[in-house]
């Protein structure tokens, strides 16, 4: 045997209190495709995880390609020559994005040029069938396509070592075998390629050169196919397999035992379906589909991914109205508003659908609960599922911590639980190994033959299909067939139902109908044959530049322009971000404003003489107060001020004018709403001047004595009029280009993990400053943008110009906008889900923003935490750089103590970011 | 509908808060020390304003006028020369420059009413005018204080008693802390049943719910009662323990009835919520709509300035938002202590509101289930 791809020692994997690798020692053998075999979460994930990179080794070593996985260094140096594709269909991929696009990036990534990457792109895409489909959005793919799409993703920087973590689960038998064939030639062409795979699928695994069984985070055997099968006494790997586990986990396993349903059932029809079609747009997903199912029936339902399967059981269920035909349960049409029907169906989804939050036990509780279960009877119920389907030892764990299969027996035992009449289980063993398969199955035909339960069932396991008492093959949104599975192998002729499955979709897409959606299923001709050969060969590289360097400009722009991409395909959010921002600047421009007027007041006039009325008057005529209807008494002044009706109150004396004339002291009561201290200070500095200046015109009028001693002259500056909109549009700017800026940025990492792309930069040799700044370059970009439009609305809306410096300005904005995307980039690097992140970011950015930044009360008024915040916060001094700008004709020079604050900020925010980001999932 | 459905599937909801602490630890800080620094760090009207003074006269005078110029009203007034005050105030180190003129303290005595001129950085609104008035009332006290020892001196013929009321001492950390509990209130509402939804709907749990004989109004009534629950005891505990006993804040009114009041908001503000979660379709649209929806909420329901000065079509259209009356009602029956005699009709347009909001959410929230594929 040549040196191992990989070797392993003393491996140990612990998460929180599950064991999912336990010492293993391994060497994997180089230049062959090695299969890891096992039942569900025994460790495959982990281990084919710890040997890409993706995650942090915990304890042992770990050598690939001739290097220590714990060395960040050699990390970096091997990465370009490892692909990895995460279990989960397209989980590495960008939904909105196009083929092209998809493929692209990674060749970006891996410094092939322009046109290389055309060549590549075109060469991959014809190679895998792709090439028709190339702009379409990868989101929009069947899952086969997802799949092969991944698959062009990996092979774009020709990897010696290419690791696959289930990539055919949930793949159609089809594109399984396009899949491999394509595998195939690729080796052929390329000595030396490792290849890891792990799998479900024991057809597959025959196939492999060396096999590695796992179980409980131990390899229990490694070997040649045909070794195995000598060492078990076994004919087929899936009982070499069974044969191959432990004593204890083997004694469960029954082989399926198929009993025929039996005729005596009068016929009875469970669920009938006519013409049932479905259009999306011009999109025809079901067209014309009929049958109809015996009760107690098993029925299976096979067909190409993305051709109309789920849309038919959703049709069923109800959750989706038919745009023509109609479907019956029990001899009752399907009406989506009708409660009790529901209660008679159990339905499981292709993707799980079960709550990550609640544990196992709390997800079949609530289960049994909201289809009516009686409480005293539920406990039973769940222990039944429980014991039935063998989640006892998971029964407190939380569903994003089990491997796939342990979640689908999950959702199937949700389904199940109440008992139901009829079963819709779209593709419910997709990643499930063949015991829990077996047991599974068992399980079903107990439903079926003892209960009298019918099965509606979508699969792409053959030897499933097999045992269904009738199967229809559909394709294209068409049933092409149905029948009892021997029949059709025996009607066509065939030697097994996967051939007879495949010769049925091979006519049909050779019919050409519907190419767009048969995922290209035809065949490579001769000339693409050739192609993907020249592809693979290990001619010299043209325009390709491996750079292991600290900093690539090439692997960050090809971050960046995958976000730029991405925010494209999102005008929603594009919009928002733009209108909303003019939008919100004309709502705060107009209406933040300090010109308090208008303030209610009333006059409790106990003299009712012209004099008093003098007063009053001179109150009403002022612009900032408005009058309301007289006062009568206290009562009613105290009942008119605590409903807040009144502001001010103001009591005149009885005597007021005698006592004034005879020269006796004289006080006017004067009653403010207090519960508004801002504004309460202003209503008492209007009735204190709107008082003095009473006296003045009284004391010339009547030659009274006038008591100024000296006047005081104030001149407002910079604002003279002394206008809100003067000082409050400045303000409002570096307030909006806080809060969109920081929101945009705060999602683009967090969501990546969130969604599973994150492995994209675990697995590639992209650095964090690259990878941060990709994210954040095209959020600053567009926060510019927004600050241009924003700036014209001042000028040209609110008709506040820049009196100084435009270059200052715009330079404070860059540093600004810079500060504010990277505290959104910080919060996403720090958290780990989006909610947590919207939830962050709203709070990090509204409350200090708008009090602590000196938008109302300068920062050098505020007291304890607030200024503390307010000194350091950006929006402080980028409010001084706009307000001197805009309103205080200020040039750079006059402004250098915002400046550096400011161009302080994205240092500090960007390297916390670094710190905090991961490049390895722990 | 099955009150029991909507009992635990809110009863469900807890546990997804409970899965996710740094939500927990946000919801804390928002209503301890987010409120606590809001309501403490707003300065009383005028607080430490950066004053600056030319003293031209050197008089005994502008000497006594400098001296009464002092915290917590002012910083203690920096004496500048008449060359550097325009720089100072470009560079906004002062906020107010007080010149006073040769001869002053001659001229006033000799009853020449000199000018003395006070320059104001006009750019800082919340100053420049409750400043203005402070800085000339004291200026007149000294000046007549003065004149009063040397020459015998006319007292006013009308004399203005001032009273303030609710809030004597217009005390601003007891109006902040309790707008800040309002703006809190608001966003964790809204924030909550949005993002649950759209973290329902990004995993598919939201179709998976609806092949159960579960409704679309049971949904959505289990998220509005469980979040608006959360919201209303975090509120209410920290209207108690942070405003009352910390920040130190009388309560004048009912609590009871603030609490019923809020109960009324969180009805409108968790549809809203809703409603923004069936309008967006990933969590970054959510976010921007949130940002949109928050700003003029929280800055022109009439918590951060006063309802009457915003422009009439602004105010209108106020009205139609939940916190408008959130804020009113929140006044009344804190500050001035008004029973639902008083506020019963804020109390009757947040349950309009809400049933509004609440209605066209359902309608939405149907469509976009039936639609979604």
């Amino acid at each position: 045997m040549r040196e191992p791809v990989a070797r392993l020692q003393g491996v140990s994997l612990v998460y929180g209190k599950t064991r999912a690798l336990d010492g293993v020692d391994l060497d994997i053998p180089s230049g062959c495709r090695v299969g890891f075999i096992g039942p569900d979460g025994v460790g495959k994930s982990s281990l084919l995880a710890l040997v890409s990179g993706a995650r942090a080794i915990q304890q042992g070593k770990v050598w690939v390609l001739g290097g220590d996985m714990a060395d960040p260094r050699h990390r970096l140096r091997v990465c370009p020559n490892i692909a990895y594709m995460p279990q989960g269909l397209g989980k590495n991929l960008y939904p909105t994005l196009s083929v092209a696009e998809n493929i692209d990036f990674f060749g970006r990534l891996f410094g092939h040029d322009a046109a290389e990457r055309k060549r590549r792109i075109e060469q991959l895409t014809r190679a895998t069938g792709l090439f028709p489909f190339l702009d379409r959005p990868a989101g929009k793919l069947s899952g086969g396509m997802k799949q092969k799409l991944g698959l062009c993703c990996a092979l774009i920087h020709d990897p010696e070592l290419l690791i696959l973590d289930e990539p055919t689960t949930g793949v159609d038998p089809l594109s399984r075998r396009q899949f491999w064939a394509l595998i195939d030639e690729i080796r052929a062409t390329r000595e030396g390629m490792s290849v890891l795979v792990a799998t479900a699928y024991m057809e597959e695994a025959a196939r492999f050169d060396w096999l590695i069984a796992m179980d409980a985070g131990k390899v229990l055997a490694t070997g040649a196919p045909h070794e195995l099968l000598e060492r078990t006494g076994t004919e087929t790997l899936d009982q070499a397999f069974i044969a191959l586990l432990p004593e204890e986990k083997r004694r469960g396993h029954r082989p399926v035992e198929i009993t025929p349903l039996p005729a005596d059932r009068d016929g009875e029809v469970a669920i009938e379906a006519k013409d049932l079609t479905m259009r999306f747009g011009s999109f025809t997903a079901v067209d014309h589909v009929s049958f109809r199912i015996r009760r107690g029936e098993i029925f299976g339902f096979l067909g190409s991914n993305g051709c109309g399967k789920t849309t038919t059981m959703k049709m069923l269920t109800g959750l989706l109205t038919p745009t023509e035909g109609k479907a019956w349960l029990f001899g009752k049409e399907v009406d989506p508003r009708d409660i009790d029907t529901r209660r008679q169906v159990g339905y499981m989804s292709q993707s799980f659908s079960l709550y990550d939050e609640l544990t196992v036990r709390q997800n079949l509780e609530l289960h049994a609960r909201l289809y009516g279960i009686p409480k005293e009877k539920i406990a039973d119920y769940v222990q039944e599922v429980v014991q039935r389907f063998g989640l006892s030892r998971i029964i407190d764990a939380l569903p994003p911590s089990l491997p796939l299969g342990h979640r689908q027996r999950l959702s199937l035992a949700a389904a199940v639980i109440h008992r139901p009449k009829i079963l819709i289980l779209d593709e419910p063993t997709s990643g499930v190994d063949p015991v829990a398969r077996d047991g599974f199955w068992n399980l079903l035909l107990e439903l079926s033959r003892r209960d009298g339960v019918t099965i509606f069932i979508s699969t792409h396991f053959m030897n499933e299909a097999e045992r269904c008492d009738r199967i229809s093959l559909m394709h294209a949104g068409k049933v092409l067939v149905t029948g009892a599975p021997a029949e059709i192998v025996r009607e066509g002729g065939h030697e097994s139902l996967e051939a007879a499955f495949i010769d049925h979709l091979e006519r049909a897409a050779q019919e050409g109908q519907q190419a767009d959606d048969t995922q290209g299923s035809t065949a490579m001709s001769g000339e693409e044959r050739k192609r993907t050969a020249g592809l693979t060969e290990k001619a010299p590289v043209r325009g390709t530049t491996h750079t292991t360097s600290f900093f690539s400009l090439r692997r960050m722009l090809s971050y960046l322009v995958r976000e730029a991409l991405e925010l494209r395909r999102d005008p929603i959010r594009l919009s928002l971000a733009l209108v909303g921002n003019a939008i919100l600047m004309l709502a705060m421009g107009f209406g933040i404003t300090m010109d308090v007027e208008d303030l209610t007041f009333a006059v409790l006039d106990r003299d009712q003489t012209t004099l008093s009325q003098s007063y009053a008057l001179n109150l009403a005529g002022s612009r900032y107060f408005s009058e309301q209807p007289p006062i009568a008494d206290y009562e009613e002044m105290d009942r008119r001020m605590r409903s807040g009706k009144l502001g001010l109150a103001v009591e005149i004396p009885p005597g007021f004018a005698r006592d004034l004339a005879h020269g006796k002291p004289v006080e006017v009561g004067a009653w403010i709403d207090g519960a508004m201290p801002s504004r309460a200070e202003t209503i008492r500095a209007y009735v204190q001047g709107i008082h003095a200046q009473w006296l003045q015109t009284q004391a010339r009028e009547r030659h009274l004595p006038d008591p100024t001693l000296a006047t005081i002259e104030i001149r407002f500056r910079y604002n003279p009029d002394v206008k809100s909109i003067v000082s409050m549009v400045p303000a409002v700017i570096p307030l909006l280009l806080m809060l969109i800026p920081a929101m945009l940025a705060a999602l683009a990492i967090v969501r990546e993990k969130e969604l599973g792309s994150i492995t994209n930069f675990y697995v590639t040799p992209t650095t964090r400053m690259e990878f941060l700044l990709g994210k954040q370059i095209p959020y600053v970009i567009l926060s510019l943008l927004s600050f241009v439009l924003l700036l014209a609305l001042a000028e040209f809306v609110f008709r506040v110009p820049v009196k100084g410096s435009y270059l200052a300005l715009f330079l404070g904005a860059i540093l600004y906008v810079m500060a504010s995307t990277a505290l959104g980039i910080l919060i996403s690097s720090f958290m780990r889900s989006q909610i947590a992140a919207v939830f962050a970011t709203a709070v990090l950015t509204l409350l200090p923003a708008t009090q602590f930044s000196g938008l109302i009360d300068p920062v050098s008024s505020l007291e304890g935490g607030g200024r503390l915040i307010g000194e350091i916060y950006p929006t402080t001094h980028f409010v001084v750089i706009s307000r001197g700008t805009f309103s205080k004709a200020l040039h750079f020079r006059d402004l250098t103590d915002a400046f550096v604050p400011l161009a302080l900020a994205w240092p500090i925010l960007f390297g916390l970011s670094a710190a905090l980001l991961r490049k390895q999932e722990r | 509908m099955r009150w029991s459905h909507v009992w635990h599937l809110g009863i469900k909801e807890f546990y997804s808060l409970g899965r996710d602490p740094v939500l927990l630890v946000l919801i804390l800080y928002v209503f301890t020390f987010s409120i606590h620094s809001q309501a403490t760090s707003i300065p009383e009207t005028l607080n430490k304003a950066p004053i600056a003074v030319v003293d031209e006269d050197r008089s005994q005078l502008s000497e006594r006028i400098l001296h009464a110029l002092y915290p917590p009203y002012f910083l203690p007034p920096e004496r500048i020369d008449t060359a550097t005050m325009d720089a100072r105030m470009d560079r906004g180190l002062d906020t107010f420059a007080l010149d006073i003129p040769p001869d002053f303290e001659r001229d006033v005595m000799a009853g020449k009413k000199p000018t003395i001129q006070l320059n104001v950085d006009a750019t800082r609104m919340s100053q420049a005018f409750t400043g203005s008035g402070y800085v000339q009332t004291i200026v007149n006290e000294e000046i007549a204080a003065y004149v009063a020892r040397h020459k015998a001196q006319e007292r006013q013929p009308v004399e203005l008693s001032l009273r303030i009321r609710f809030n004597q001492e217009l005390n601003k950390s007891w109006f902040g802390g309790i707008m800040g509990i309002i703006n809190e209130v608001t966003m964790l509402s809204i924030v909550l049943t949005g993002a649950a939804l759209i973290r329902e709907r990004e995993h598919g749990t939201i179709e998976h719910l609806l092949v159960m004989p579960v409704t679309a109004l049971e949904i959505m009534l289990s998220k509005i009662w469980s979040m608006g629950l959360v919201v209303l005891v975090a509120a209410t505990l920290s209207l108690i323990f942070v405003v009352h006993y910390w920040i130190g804040a009388p309560l004048q009114g009912s609590v009871p009835l603030f609490v019923a009041g809020t109960a009324v908001h969180l009805y409108a503000t968790t549809a809203m919520g809703i409603f923004l979660g069936t309008m967006a379709r990933s969590m970054p649209q959510l976010g921007l709509l949130l940002m949109l929806i928050l700003l003029p909420l929280q800055m022109l329901s009439g918590a951060t300035t006063p309802r009457e000065s915003m422009p009439q079509f602004v105010q209108d259209i106020m009205l139609l938002a939940p916190n408008t009356h959130f804020v009113m009602l929140a006044q009344g029956i804190l500050y001035r202590g008004a029973g639902f005699d008083v506020v019963w009709p804020q109390f009757a347009a947040l349950a309009v509101i809400g049933t509004v909001l609440f209605l066209s959410s359902l309608a939405y929230f149907r469509k976009m289930l039936e639609t979604q594929q």
